[in-house]
Order: structure tokens, then C-alpha cells, then sequence
């Protein structure tokens, strides 16, 4: 079993180094014509290259056989248990517990806070921002939980997605006039930054798995939304934070 | 020696970020479903080989990527190349006509490397029953980010307010789910959030913060934040214009051969 893995694994090492190419034409198009430099270590940006496309490989391997699967797996067994209070809560788990250690969060939080204490927002001790950044990243993660509560619910209801979304959009245009004018950058950010490498696959595996297990459900039309959901409400929660602040 | 330190840190921090899900898959599995896993070696190799590769995969970038992608956003940026004087009367927007073109085509190229896209495009073409090709939405969601980011440089260079821009991205978007196919519709909001992790988080806010920074009366703090945000809104726009003529192309092909059809009976009536 092990030996098949490792073959098909070369055989992928080939793809993966296939979806580096437009990086790697992109640099050394504007590297020799447009800024017309060498490249600096050339040797160490090979190897780097090397690993990218190893990593990719392996990263989507362990996709197939593990984190899909397992996703694939809760979503049909919750659907035959029926057990609604367990999936929300499973859900509510999932979208704070991957959310609260995300690092890009964290720089996000922290930033926010430094900008915070030089709008004499918050007093500009370390506690203070300390204190700011540690709220704004449990109510990042919160909203994430939030909006995975929602997405499930939406699934198993099969609510149509365009209308919670456009919703959540004017939302946040509208809380967008009242939020400080700092905040807005970050707030729009944080909503890309909360879905990591790891989660994507999951909550996908996990919405889709649920779709097509509950029945009258289609995996095309209500399986996919959870991972929007989770970049839209960041945004309102983070910028609500900012108003009361 | 140093690169392999290196790994060992990088793998050690993601086994760290990827605790927290296994506690919580692994616990609702046994505690709550109360069945065992049918392959649970399996999966749990599956569970090494993301760690690994994700540890492969962030030191490569930062080995390979991240420092070239640094030095050419700010060599990019640095008015000196563009010939630009450094005072605030005379900033004009078409003398950045390199960072445009550099932000539409490192966005376009990093998208195409970043593995939750991939992820969500292999469902879909699972799902969709190929309907929804792998490199289709990637290629329409890479095109995105590159206008999206693009179009973010640009609001940089002439700071007008972010949300006018997003605001009106609404907009479209919402218009556009008027008229697009059902089956698409969540799939082109989820690739909104897909786009912008490990690879394009980190070079796309090398350029912004080096942009805000050079041009003339704009903040590292409020102008250099906000391209993810334009990453996130456009692919959403793409994926279904690129649903939408997929849709055409499909109803153009059976009106054809339906006319072809009738023709073929009208010279057999004849």
C-alpha cells in the first residue's frame, strides 16, 4: 500500500511542479526585463522551488486519503444520527477552534491594535493592546463559529444562499458608514484571512458531504457557501468591534 | 544545516496549528458519532502527509519566494524606477503602470500555486460531475485575484476610499447573481474566501505596504491594507461570468444543433 502511495506521489510531483510555472515566469519576466537584475541566490530559490512543489504534492495527497475523507465521513454520520444540537455544535467548534490560532489572524489583531493605540482609541500601553488584540481575534473567531452555525443550519434547511449573503453584504455597507474610518481596511481584510489552507478542505469536505447526504439537498447548489459565509461575517464583527470600542 | 533547523520549526508550528482541528475532528468522532473510523490509518496518514507538506510548502516559499517577491514589490514601488519625483503634487496614476501590471500578474500566478483553491476545485469537479473543470476555475478565479489586486494597487496610487470600490464590487456581484446559473452561485461566493491564503497573503501585502509606503501622502496603516479584500470580492465576479458563458456557449451549441436537425428534416420532407 505504502509503495503505491510513493509512486503515485512522484507522478504528482510533476503537477506540482506544473502550478509553479506562471510564478516562476511571472519573476524572472520582471526580474530580467522590467527591472533588468540577476536573480540573488539563485541555488537557494531552486531548492526553495523544489520544496514549494513537494509540499503541494503531499499537501494534496494527504487531502485524499485523510481530510476528506474524515470530513466526508462526520457529515454522512451526523446526517444519519439526526442529531442537530450535536452538528451545530460540532460546527460552532470548528469555525473558532481553527480560527483562534490562525497566524494571519493574529498579525491582523495586532496591527489593528497598534493603530488603535495612535488614534488614542485604547491608551498606548502593551497591556492595552495587548487586551485590543486578544477581543478583536476571540470575536474574529466567534464570527467564523457563527458562520459555520449558519451555513450548516442553511444546508440541512436548504435555504438559498444568495439571500443570506446579499444580506451580510448590505450589512456590512451599512455598518461600514458608522464604523471608524481605520478599522475599515482591516475589517475587509480579516474577512479573506480567517479561512486558512486547512480549513478550506475540511469545511468544503464537510458541506458538501452533508448536501449530498440529507436528501432533496443538491451538492452542487447547497454543499459549497460555508467558506463564504465565514469571510462575511469577519468583517461585521470586526467592524461592530471598532464602533464599540 | 540552517534550512533543515528551519523545517523542523516550520513542521513543529504547523503540527501546532493543526492540533486544534484533529482535537476537534477526533473528538466529535469518538465522543459524540461513537464509531470508529473504518480507515483510521489511513487517515491518519493523510493527517502526516498535510503536515508535511504544508511544512514543505511554507519553508519553500519563504526560502524561494517570499524574500524575491519583497525586494521586487519595493524595487517596483521605489519612485526612482518609475521615474516618478517624490512630491505630492505630482503623483499621477499612469506612471505606475508597471505595479499594475506586476500586481495583475503575481496575483494571477500565485492564485494558480495556492493549495485551498485547489482543494475546493477538485471537489467541484467531483461534485459537478466535471461540469466545472479543475483548471477552469482555478484560471477563472486566478484571473480575479490579478484584476482584484490590480485594481487595489491602483486605489493605492490615487487613495480614493476602499469602500467606494468594494461597495460597487457588491454591486456587480449582485447583479451578476440575478442572472447566473444556480449551481454556481455558491461555489463562486466560496471561491471569494478560498483565494487568499498561504501564497498570496504574504507577497500581496509586501506590495501594498511597499506602494502605501513610497507614494507620496498615503499611510502604511490605512492604504496598505485592503488588497486582500479586492482578492476576495473579484473571483467571485469571474467565477460567474466564466459559469455564465460556459451557460451561453452550452445554449448557442444546442440551438445550433437544433436548427441542423430541422434543416436535415426539411431536405428529407423536400
Amino acid at each position: 500500500m505504502v509503495t503505491d502511495y510513493i509512486k503515485q506521489i512522484f507522478i504528482l510531483l510533476f503537477s506540482g511542479f506544473k502550478d509553479l510555472l506562471p510564478i516562476i515566469i511571472v519573476v524572472a519576466f520582471f526580474q530580467f526585463i522590467v527591472l533588468q537584475q540577476p536573480i540573488p541566490n539563485l541555488a537557494n530559490i531552486l531548492v526553495g522551488l523544489f520544496m514549494v512543489s513537494i509540499g503541494l504534492t503531499l499537501f494534496i495527497k494527504g487531502l485524499e486519503i485523510g481530510l476528506f475523507p474524515v470530513g466526508e465521513n462526520l457529515a454522512y454520520d451526523f446526517a444519519r444520527k439526526g442529531s442537530v444540537f450535536w452538528l451545530i455544535v460540532f460546527a460552532f467548534a470548528l469555525g473558532f477552534g481553527t480560527t483562534i490560532a490562525e497566524p494571519a489572524l493574529i498579525a491582523i489583531a495586532d496591527k489593528a491594535a497598534f493603530l488603535a493605540a495612535k488614534d488614542n482609541v485604547i491608551s498606548a500601553t502593551d497591556s492595552a493592546q495587548q487586551a485590543y488584540a486578544a477581543g478583536l481575534r476571540y470575536t474574529v473567531a466567534i464570527s467564523v463559529g457563527f458562520a459555520i452555525v449558519i451555513g450548516v443550519i442553511r444546508i440541512i434547511r436548504g435555504w438559498p444562499i444568495q439571500y443570506i449573503i446579499i444580506g451580510g453584504y448590505i450589512c456590512v455597507v451599512v455598518i461600514t458608514f458608522f464604523a471608524p474610518k481605520e478599522i475599515i481596511g482591516i475589517a475587509y481584510d480579516s474577512g479573506g484571512v480567517t479561512t486558512s489552507t486547512i480549513t478550506v478542505p475540511l469545511v468544503t469536505a464537510l458541506g458538501v458531504g452533508l448536501a449530498s447526504s440529507i436528501r432533496g439537498r443538491n451538492p452542487m447548489i447547497d454543499g459549497f457557501g460555508l467558506i463564504a459565509l465565514a469571510s462575511l461575517t469577519p468583517m461585521m464583527f470586526v467592524m461592530l468591534y471598532g464602533i464599540f470600542i | 544545516m540552517e534550512l533543515i533547523f528551519k523545517f523542523i520549526e516550520v513542521f513543529l508550528s504547523t503540527i501546532v496549528d493543526v492540533m486544534p482541528i484533529a482535537i476537534i475532528i477526533f473528538a466529535t468522532q469518538y465522543l459524540i458519532i461513537r464509531r470508529r473510523l473504518a480507515n483510521l490509518k489511513q487517515v491518519l496518514f493523510g493527517f502526516v502527509l498535510v503536515i508535511l507538506g504544508m511544512a514543505f510548502f511554507l519553508v519553500g516559499l519563504e526560502e524561494a519566494l517570499f524574500p524575491l517577491g519583497e525586494v521586487m514589490a519595493k524595487q517596483l514601488t521605489d519612485p526612482a524606477f518609475l521615474g516618478v519625483d517624490n512630491l505630492v503634487e505630482n503623483i499621477q496614476w499612469e506612471n505606475y503602470l508597471w505595479v499594475y501590471i506586476f500586481a495583475a500578474a503575481i496575483g494571477f500566478a500565485t492564485t494558480l500555486a495556492e493549495p485551498a483553491l485547489l482543494a475546493v476545485a477538485i471537489k467541484a469537479q467531483n461534485v459537478s460531475g466535471g461540469t466545472v473543470s479543475i483548471w477552469g476555475l482555478r484560471t477563472s478565479v486566478a484571473i480575479g485575484v490579478g484584476l482584484g489586486i490590480s485594481l487595489g494597487t491602483f486605489r493605492i496610487v490615487t487613495g480614493t476610499p476602499l469602500h467606494y470600490y468594494i461597495i460597487a464590487g457588491y454591486v456587480i456581484v449582485i447583479i451578476q447573481t440575478l442572472f447566473a446559473p444556480k449551481s454556481i452561485i455558491a461555489l463562486a461566493y466560496d471561491s471569494g474566501g478560498v483565494t487568499t491564503s498561504t501564497v498570496t497573503v504574504p507577497l500581496v501585502a509586501a506590495l501594498g505596504i511597499g506602494l502605501a509606503g513610497t507614494v507620496p501622502g498615503r499611510s502604511e496603516l490605512i492604504d496598505g491594507f485592503g488588497l486582500i479584500a479586492f482578492a476576495s470580492l473579484f473571483p467571485m465576479i469571474t467565477v460567474m461570468g466564466y459559469a455564465q458563458i460556459g451557460h451561453w456557449r452550452a445554449k448557442k451549441d444546442l440551438q445550433r444543433q437544433e436548427l441542423k436537425m430541422k434543416k436535415a428534416s426539411d431536405s428529407k420532407n423536400r
